[in-house]
């Protein structure tokens, strides 16, 4: 009778295969278009229009990639120009995004301030408020500003993500009081506390929640469309759009496929880096 | 005899000490502003801000050129009273996906966490990995995806299988076929609501308590699905309101899908949602402050079904941390 054991079991047993067998159909449908994307971006030019259509590539070539990159050179401002941009505005807001969603979590959950239960209200409603709606406002606000063509522009409209504080909040909240009430016993000041018992024991919570702003910020096309005129500042999702949607013709398919793999690997890079993290235990780190 | 008296020496210290601090954790600690501070600030001017604003504008009517003139209550009057495309296909639409993908999405990513949780950790992996890459395919790389998938000629891949199969013997223009547009966007939305609250669910499931499953067990608790209800679930509720908002949010907040698919409005309003109306109002009929009382309109709606989880899923006195007080004891 080990009837404990199941939760995260550390040998395989018969009992799994029935669970795996279950869910394997829908995984296959969940894996399935991704398994596509990969394959559709080396297809050659015959294969991306063959009929009857192909599901994986036969004769794998870099095709897309090469024309993609021959492309964007004829346009003025390179690829790589692009990509920059993307990587310096993406380091930054994740970065800036993490460390203040970690702070405010923390004196959200765990500190006793006026205005405390106003600010979880407030922030729980900014995560119902659909973001297309905003956008005109925020455009006015950054107008006002002074901050189009800013770097800045990128960033901070992205920094403070209510959804984030929210997750990493109900995190937070999971940390016994008595850990805390030991380590301000022991004379440690609330950044201690924050630094050296809060920060050790969310990691789950900042490995998902630096998932969640890399993919808001990423895949963002909002800020360059609206608040950039000029094109060197844009960023690589959004010429990867223009080109898709512009190039809607035959040479078009060859390059939005490979686009598509560009735009993509980089959220699943980042997603098996950290989800060991994600999915770890927090037992390890002292909170039974 | 010198060691006792170190000690009580020692516990002393410390019970002044904690005096201190007791009084500094009841009190009002204004150390919290400095925590939350630059969040607050940023949040204040990029997201209060313009929703403020977006609220007044909801009462005005604006064209984004002339300076907005007020007019009351008259656009969320137009709402109810005078919006056909709204009544007559956004609304049902919007609730139609909503309650499949929301509460299906909701249910199976719970049921799938849970799943993966049973397993062993390198299969849990991978299998978590296929199941959460569709949150990872939005924008470009869905609308390639899908439209080739759909694609109504015979060289689109659905086509193709369905022919072969022989159930059908001439393609099927998909995403102009006003019968199938809304069961797409549904399927694409299903397929990619294993998101980041299923993550958090997974995180939530394996942070249980695993003393309790055995507790639970010699108090009777026999198959895994009481286990579940009556160990797991009350266990992680802040990770299943973290879903539950999530589900929500994106249940009612997706119009990406179709516009990325079909383009906006879709044909005949087949797929048009809350979302995409706003859009439709706001970006391409130009009235802005319309748009902003449908925005205000889609808030409301939201709030209401988040208080609802909000009330289910958050308790004064949580079960978990009772059990494992009971089990110190």
């Amino acid at each position: 009778m080990n009837k404990g054991k199941k939760i995260n079991p550390k040998k395989f047993e018969i009992g799994q295969l029935k669970i795996i067998l279950l869910i394997l159909p829908l995984v296959i449908f969940m894996g399935m278009p991704i398994v596509f994307i990969i394959n559709h971006a080396f297809k050659p030019m015959e294969e991306l229009f063959a009929f009857p259509p192909t599901f994986f590539v036969r004769r794998a070539t870099l095709e897309n990639f090469t024309k993609l990159m021959r492309f964007s050179n004829s346009s003025g401002i390179p690829l790589s120009r692009y990509l920059f941009n993307s990587v310096v505005v993406t380091l930054i807001t994740v970065g800036m995004a993490l460390l203040l969603t970690t702070m405010s979590a923390f004196a959200l959950a765990k500190i006793k301030f006026k205005g405390r239960n106003l600010l979880t209200q407030i922030n729980q409603i900014a995560i119902m408020f659909v973001s297309t709606a905003v956008l005109i406002p925020r455009y006015l606000v950054i107008c006002q500003l002074g901050l189009i063509d800013n770097l800045l522009a990128h960033v901070l409209p992205l920094v403070a993500m209510p959804v984030a504080l929210f997750l990493v909040k109900q995190f937070v909240e999971q940390v016994p009081d008595s850990l805390l009430e030991a380590a301000y016993m022991d004379g440690a000041t609330d950044l201690d506390v924050y630094l050296k018992v809060i920060m050790p024991m969310i990691r789950p919570a900042v490995a998902t929640a630096s998932i969640l702003v890399f993919q808001q910020v990423w895949t963002n096309m909002e800020t360059s469309s609206y608040f950039f005129s000029d094109d060197s500042m844009k960023t690589l999702t959004f010429y990867m759009n223009t080109l898709v949607n512009v190039n809607n013709t035959v040479a078009g398919q060859g390059m939005s496929a490979a686009a598509s793999l560009i735009m993509f690997l980089p959220n699943l890079i980042l997603f098996i880096i950290l989800q060991n993290k994600v999915m770890n235990t927090m037992a390890s780190s002292g909170i039974k | 005899m010198a060691l006792q008296a170190k000690k009580t020496e020692e516990t002393n210290k410390i019970k002044t000490r904690r005096k201190r601090n007791k009084i500094s954790r009841r009190e009002n600690n204004w150390h919290g502003w400095l925590f939350i501070g630059p969040y607050a600030l940023i949040f204040s001017i990029f997201i209060l801000i313009p929703v403020i604003l977006a609220v007044i504008l909801s009462f005005t009517n604006f064209n984004a050129i002339q300076f907005p003139k007020f007019v009351g209550f008259l656009n969320y009057i137009t709402i109810l009273t005078n919006d056909a495309e709204f009544m007559k296909y956004v609304l049902p639409n919007t609730i139609i996906y909503a309650v499949v993908v929301g509460i299906g999405g909701y249910v199976l990513s719970f049921l799938l966490a849970w799943a993966l949780c049973n397993l062993t950790k390198p299969v849990r992996t991978v299998f978590a990995l296929i199941l959460y890459s569709p949150s990872m395919t939005t924008g470009v790389a869905m609308t390639v995806l899908w439209k080739v998938i759909f694609s109504g000629d015979q060289s689109g891949l659905l086509n193709s299988w369905l022919m072969e199969l022989g159930v059908i013997t001439e393609p099927v223009i998909w995403l102009t076929d006003t019968r199938f547009l809304l069961p797409i966007v549904i399927i694409i939305g299903l397929w990619s609501s294993m998101g980041i609250g299923f993550l958090s669910m997974i995180a939530g499931i394996l942070n249980t308590d695993a003393s309790l499953y055995e507790a639970a067990s010699i108090d009777g608790v026999s198959n895994r699905f009481q286990e579940m209800f009556y160990i797991t679930i009350p266990q992680m509720k802040p990770q299943m309101l973290f879903a539950a908002v999530m589900a929500i949010v994106g249940a009612f907040q997706n119009g990406m899908i179709t516009s990325m698919l079909v383009g906006n409005p879709s044909p005949g309003y087949a797929s048009q949602l809350l979302v995409n109306h706003i859009e439709d109002y706001g970006f391409l009929r130009y009235e802005m402050g319309y748009a902003a009382a449908i925005s205000v309109v889609l808030l409301l709606i939201v709030q209401f079904f988040s208080k609802g989880a909000n009330l289910l899923l958050t308790d004064k006195d949580p079960y978990g941390k009772k059990g494992v007080e009971e089990e110190d004891e």
